[in-house]
């Protein structure tokens, strides 16, 4: 086929869980390789989101990458989704946003069990912490959302099915989970 | 010959005294609704059972059934609206589903579904809320909390006794307990009692009895919250 819809994928503040159950297609990735091909993906390593079609965001925003990532995706994809829970609401990472920052890493990297050479990272190459995780619709413009922790291999089989025969995605009550 | 009004064009019966809702209800029909049910008094806060009656937006679990009322329920429009609604419900509170006990079995949850509710459209709050984990036998999780008032109903008409107050109003309303402490542990609650079982959401829980029965194999995991809402309540507002 000449002309590949091309899918970008990414994972901000997320588990790659989604990812995984993206994968979960199994055998149907086959199929959906004849008419899709992969963009900046963690499948490929391709590192920059240039031109594509479709861009599927995992995870929520917790730090200045995750923002640059995010908004390079809305740049360069004509229809961007929110993947799962952590991208829609913050999900498990947005329940660190009850505890201030410095109390967290002084946790993680000063104060917890089994710590040693206690110092926070500070390299300059580290991206910076945001104070809050935030869900991705509040910084730039999303299409579509898939629900779910993470959403099964289904749902994204039904979307990029209907999106690409030209169809509204629509899921069906089954699909649609929150857990 | 019986009083009928109209929902969605269709013609149904109600006795003086029958809220819409509970017209609607015995008549099978399902109006989304939160914080009302069968067993308490109405109280018309959660605003999803907003309907159109003879083109004015009301409440159909307070408003009365009234002889020529034609009422929209079942519409693009009122769908829209409750899905706001919902989402700001969401939004206000602390609502992870993934890591609370009461996913599958949560009726916020379910109407969300019910409403093909697939984001949450605002930006969030993330307010700070507090966990009661101090009771014995029952945990009060205030990031939940959606100010249904159904547990201050229960405790007052049921269990005859005072545990639930809402305190504050618009964006600083919250839930208390009537204790001098403010905490469940120094109130007369019980594991029995009806209020610790009515919450719709996760926010009060029963302690050691979580995930008896697996995500996936849970009320709303293959029923719409509608099938399940008019079996249970049918029969309490039919004859």
């Amino acid at each position: 086929m000449a002309n590949k819809i091309r899918v970008a994928t990414t994972s901000l503040a997320g588990c790659f869980g989604c990812h995984m159950s993206f994968l979960d297609i199994d055998e149907r990735m086959l199929q959906l390789a004849e008419v899709v091909e992969f963009g900046r993906s963690p499948i490929n390593d391709i590192e920059h989101c240039i031109d594509c079609d479709i861009g599927l965001i995992e995870g929520g925003v917790c730090n200045s990458e995750n923002v640059h990532v995010l908004r390079e995706f809305r740049k360069n994809c004509k229809i961007l989704v929110a993947v799962g829970a952590c991208a829609i609401n913050g999900g498990l990472p947005a329940m660190r946003n009850f505890i201030p920052l410095e109390e967290c890493l002084s946790e993680a990297y000063l104060d917890g069990i089994g710590v040693e050479n206690a110092q926070i990272p500070s390299d300059p190459e580290l991206p910076l912490l945001l104070d809050k995780v935030r869900p991705i619709h509040e910084v730039v413009k999303i299409d579509y959302f898939l629900p779910g922790c993470p959403p099964s291999a289904d749902v994204f089989w039904k979307f990029l099915t209907d999106l690409i025969e030209g169809r509204e995605p629509l899921l069906p009550y089954e699909l649609v989970h929150y857990d | 010959m019986s009083k009928t009004i109209t929902i969605d064009g269709n013609t149904i019966p109600f006795d003086d005294g029958q809220t819409i809702m509970e017209a609607a209800t015995a008549a099978g029909i399902y109006i989304p609704h939160l914080c009302h049910h069968p067993e308490f008094t109405p109280h018309g806060s959660c605003k999803l059972c907003t309907v159109k009656v003879n083109g004015r937006i009301c409440s159909a679990c307070t408003f009365p059934a009234m002889e020529g009322q034609d009422v929209l329920n079942n519409t693009k429009e009122l769908t829209d609206d409750r899905q706001l609604i919902t989402q700001m419900l969401f939004v206000e509170g602390n609502h992870f589903c993934p890591s609370c006990e009461k996913t599958g079995n949560c009726q916020l949850q379910a109407v969300a579904y019910h409403l093909n509710m697939l984001d949450d459209h605002f930006p969030l709050f993330f307010p700070n809320r507090e966990v009661d984990a101090s009771h014995a036998d029952v945990m009060i999780d205030h990031n939940r909390c959606i100010f249904c008032t159904l547990c201050v109903r229960a405790s007052q008409e049921k269990d005859s006794k005072d545990v639930f107050a809402i305190s504050g109003r618009g964006i600083n309303k919250h839930l208390i307990i009537n204790s001098k402490s403010g905490l469940l542990k120094d109130t007369d609650i019980d594991a029995t009692d009806r209020a610790a079982h009515i919450c719709p959401t996760g926010a009060i829980l029963i302690k050691r009895t979580g995930y008896q029965v697996p995500i996936g194999e849970r009320i709303y995991d293959h029923k719409q919250i509608d099938q399940v809402s008019l079996e249970t309540e049918h029969h309490k507002h039919g004859e």
